[in-house]
């Protein structure tokens, strides 16, 4: 019998919405799946060689749960980013959760395939030699030609 | 129970315990028996619904003294 397939489009940067797709891409490949992930937009900073860029805002995220109620006008302080940034890392490790480059290694492990998408790459003028190596570039015709025949697909 | 292999997955959470339970798997053959420590919660199930779609047997699931210890026989 032929693998299942699972493709997911990572459309976010922020180091919440980073999670999702390579917590799900990994698992899948672990269960058996040919998995893709097409990177595209913000998405396309997790394929960074350096992930440590990767941070959370509390700002216009009111959903995050915070050690101390926070006014909108203390989230906007210089700072506060990199210090809610620092407060989840210190989170996610406490409580046994991989790092973003751990899950990202993973993948890349179990032959997950990840896809660039050519368009916001050259849109953002990114340096592609500042990617990880194993990414094919490429458009949304030929993540069309997976996703079509996939049993799972998200948009994340 | 006797198991061929063991794997500490102690401290780990989701999905890291199902990942390396998958990649210890790879190195034996089949009709060994591997033996996962976890002190997730949600391996519970998550090993449960692995051993279920990717067809190793799930033989036991015991919890000890806030651990869960599974052993899985390779199919």
């Amino acid at each position: 019998m032929a693998n299942k397939k699972m493709a997911i489009i990572a459309t976010k940067g922020t180091l919440d919405m980073a999670y999702p797709p390579f917590i799900l891409a990994s698992t899948a490949a672990a269960l058996g799946y040919d998995v893709q992930v097409f990177f595209t937009f913000y998405g396309l900073q997790l394929l960074r060689k350096d992930l440590s860029n990767v941070m959370i805002s509390p700002l216009a995220n009111p959903a995050m749960p915070m050690p101390i109620p926070m006014p909108v006008m203390v989230q906007m302080l210089p700072g506060m980013e990199s210090m809610a940034t620092m407060m989840m890392k210190q989170k996610l490790k406490k409580h046994g959760v991989a790092s973003l480059t751990e899950l990202r290694d993973l993948c890349l492990e179990a032959d997950v395939k990840f896809i660039a998408c050519q368009m916001t790459v050259d849109l953002f003028e990114f340096d592609k030699s500042e990617f990880i190596d194993n990414v094919e570039y490429g458009g949304a015709a030929t993540f069309m030609g997976f996703a079509g025949d996939t049993d799972i697909c998200l948009f994340v | 129970m006797n198991f061929d292999k063991e794997l500490n997955a102690r401290g780990l959470s989701c999905p890291l315990p199902i990942v390396k339970t998958k990649k210890a798997l790879a190195d034996m053959t089949s009709n060994q028996v591997l033996k996962v420590i976890s002190t997730d919660t949600g391996s519970v199930k998550d090993m449960a619904a692995f051993a279920e779609q990717t067809g190793n047997p799930l033989l036991s699931t015991v919890e000890e003294n806030g651990e869960f210890i599974f052993y899985m026989k390779k199919k």
